[in-house]
């Protein structure tokens, strides 16, 4: 089956998770290069669920992110350059320097934010959602959680809340097995975080994490619901092929379990839909390749040559 | 003779004190196989097996009241809370329920809970992986904090920590981790360090310069300096500060007449602030210049390395307020 969309459209989305995954391993190397310091947290092997979810949004809608948050931000149309430019520390970045990379965003795309406190978009996106409805504004909030937030209150609070007060959210669980190194069986009492949503009596929905068009589908369903309806679960099945953040060895999974996540990768898998669809040829792969090829090499140049925060101007911003 | 680090010194302490007494058991995210966010608990699970070493969930406000729970029916839980900028979220527990059991219920509300937590900026992890939250706690009454500034004040005070049988909260500066001291003793054989005694870590007339935590390494650094230029320092760490030793700092003053205080946090509101007030209260006819107080600005911590070093007060910041404040 084939969803009634475009050529263009099934391209584009392809060389948004090649982007993603590219500005990534991007991001590893200058880390480990001591290009750039702090950490940051990789979306690799994630990629499908960032860009299939924004496909499926309105420009009137308002996504909240987390700490692993660079996909989620180029998908929604973040400019890369700015992004890597933040991870660089410099004034051309989201935040001027002063966020990283748990801390960017851009209200003008709908962006609330990336989060470095596990949990903490829930509520953020909760009340996005009671905004959107007191001010019988369009559109919906979707809110990226990973599997390890399920278990703050928060989750759990904001879930009662947006059902109580039939919100406008899509609550979408990035389950990728992994706090850490901490396995969601260790952590996920009563065998799913999909079946919470039975408890706060909204819908919960299991999707295919590395499929982009199971993700697409299932993010434009759930927001037809969300609009009448309020609001919906979602938990997409994923697997972070890096490390949880720079300098993890991962020697707390086991290279088996690894392997055959690897084998279904979401980009090649994509990419051999597109082909057989007969969407993607070879001179547009060589294409798709290379245009990304130059965003990330022009990122890095603007991030580099960019100039340092200005000190003087750190108490901007502070309200007195 | 051997060295540890202040990550070793803790990890070695804890392991010594579970094995003195099988009440304690430690909980936090990662704890387990992984050995902690900074390696404080490595070989721990190992050692004591996962009902003692409890590798919890993401949910720090009902980990730490849970602690709360086992620490007044008969456990001592350690909780390591990854970085203390979480501590946001277990501030119920602790502010309306550890820290008031005692005075409250009496004697049979005893709550023996340590928590442990990373504070400290300095690598680069932004405003909300680098906080310094101290002065939040200190407002509590009965919550005592250590700040240790050395593997061996780390060992000496998280062994009180862990003998006592009231709330501690027990800071770990990031950039102490991998510091190295030779201990003079092993770790089994360092002694308790008393809470409300501060160190005296070099002596002089001219003028009193107080920190504690990771600015102690910064003050350390001041001194080398000050002193090839002739000016000499009483150095005070004050190792914790809930009880603070008010008494040794007010004794300095009385000799140098000038006090700078080092504190890596806010200024409004902060460590340093009380500090100010209490040597003021008790020794102002002494002061022959204005109490200096050395502050980050009342703002996030920003993650641009140029931003960040110039957000914490540093070591050239002490050598010029010692300067300024003695004239020299
Ligand atoms: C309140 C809070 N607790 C702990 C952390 C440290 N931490 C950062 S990411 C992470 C794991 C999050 O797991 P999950 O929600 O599954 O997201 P993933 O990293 O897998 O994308 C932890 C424990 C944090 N940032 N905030
Ligand atoms: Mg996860």
């Amino acid at each position: 089956m084939k969803p009634p969309r475009s050529r263009r459209h099934w391209l584009g989305a392809y060389q948004q998770m090649l982007l993603i995954r590219r500005f990534e391993e991007a991001v590893e190397t200058l880390f480990r290069q001591g290009r750039i310091r702090g950490t940051a947290h990789p979306a690799i092997g994630q990629e499908a669920i960032a860009v299939g979810t924004c496909m499926a949004l309105a420009s009137c809608d308002y996504i909240t992110s987390t700490h692993r948050g660079h996909g989620h931000f180029i998908a929604r149309g973040g400019d890369p350059a700015r992004i890597m430019a933040e991870l660089f520390g410099k004034a051309t970045g989201y935040s001027g320097g002063r966020g990283g990379s748990q801390i960017m965003a851009d209200w003008s795309l709908g962006f609330l934010g990336s989060n470095g406190i596990t949990g903490a978009g829930l509520p953020v996106a909760t009340g996005t959602g009671l905004s959107l409805k007191v001010r019988k504004a369009n559109g919906v909030a979707v809110c990226f959680f990973g599997d390890g937030a399920a278990s703050q209150g928060m989750f759990h609070e904001s879930l009662n809340l947006a059902a109580l007060w039939r919100l406008p959210v899509i609550y979408l669980c990035e389950n990728n097995q992994y706090a850490m190194s901490t396995p969601v069986n260790a952590t996920i009492a009563g065998g799913s975080i999909v079946a919470r949503a039975t408890g706060y009596g909204i819908p919960g929905v299991t999707v295919d994490g590395n499929d982009l068009i199971a993700v697409y589908e299932a993010v434009q369903k759930a927001r037809q619901h969300v609009l009448k309806q309020g609001p919906i679960l979602l938990e997409c099945l994923t697997y972070r092929l890096s490390g949880h953040s720079r300098g993890d060895s991962c020697n707390y999974r086991s290279p088996g379990e690894t392997e055959k996540w690897k084998a279904r990768d979401p980009l090649p898998r994509f990419k051999a839909w597109l082909v057989k669809q007969g969407i993607l040829t070879g001179p547009e792969a060589r294409r798709i390749q290379s245009t990304v090829r130059t965003i990330i090499r022009d990122a890095v140049r603007f991030a580099r040559s960019s100039p340092d925060p200005q000190p003087f101007r750190q108490s901007e911003g502070i309200p007195t | 003779m051997t060295t540890r680090s202040f990550t070793e010194a803790i990890r070695e302490t804890l392991e010594a004190e579970m094995r003195r007494d099988r009440r304690i058991i430690l909980m936090g995210e990662d704890i387990g196989a992984y050995g902690g966010a900074f390696g404080a608990t490595r070989g721990l699970l190992d050692r004591f097996g996962p009902e003692r070493v409890i590798n919890t969930p993401i949910s720090e406000l009902s980990v730490v009241g849970a602690a709360t729970g086992a620490a007044m029916t008969g456990l001592r839980p350690v909780v390591e809370i990854m970085f203390m900028d979480f501590l946001t979220l277990a501030m119920d527990p602790l502010v309306n329920l550890a820290a008031k059991a005692r005075y409250l219920f009496g004697d049979q509300a005893r709550c023996p809970l340590v928590i442990r937590t990373a504070c400290g900026a300095g690598r680069g992890y932004g405003a909300t992986h680098s906080q310094t939250l101290t002065a939040w706690l200190l407002h509590v009454p009965g919550i005592r904090i250590a700040a240790p500034s050395t593997p061996t004040d780390a060992i000496g005070l998280l062994k009180t920590a862990l003998r006592g049988n009231d709330p501690v909260l027990f800071l770990e500066h990031k950039l102490l981790y991998g510091t190295r001291e030779e201990l003079t003793l092993p770790v089994a054989k360092i002694r308790p360090c008393p809470y409300g005694k501060a160190r005296v870590v070099t002596a002089g007339n001219d003028c009193t310069l107080v920190a504690w935590s990771w600015m102690l390494q910064e003050a350390l650094r001041a001194h080398a300096i000050l002193s090839q230029q002739g000016i000499r320092i009483d150095m005070i760490d004050l190792r914790t500060l809930a009880p603070m030793d008010v008494a040794t700092m007010v004794e300095s003053v009385r000799r140098t007449g000038r006090l700078v205080i080092a504190d890596e946090a806010c200024r409004s509101g902060s460590v340093s602030a009380e500090i100010a007030a209490r040597i003021f209260e008790q020794a102002h006819d002494y002061l022959d210049a204005p109490i200096c107080r050395l502050t980050a600005p009342d703002t996030p911590i920003p993650a641009a390395s140029n931003l960040e070093a110039g957000w914490m007060p540093s070591a050239a910041d002490m050598v010029r307020a010692v300067h300024t404040i003695t004239g020299r």
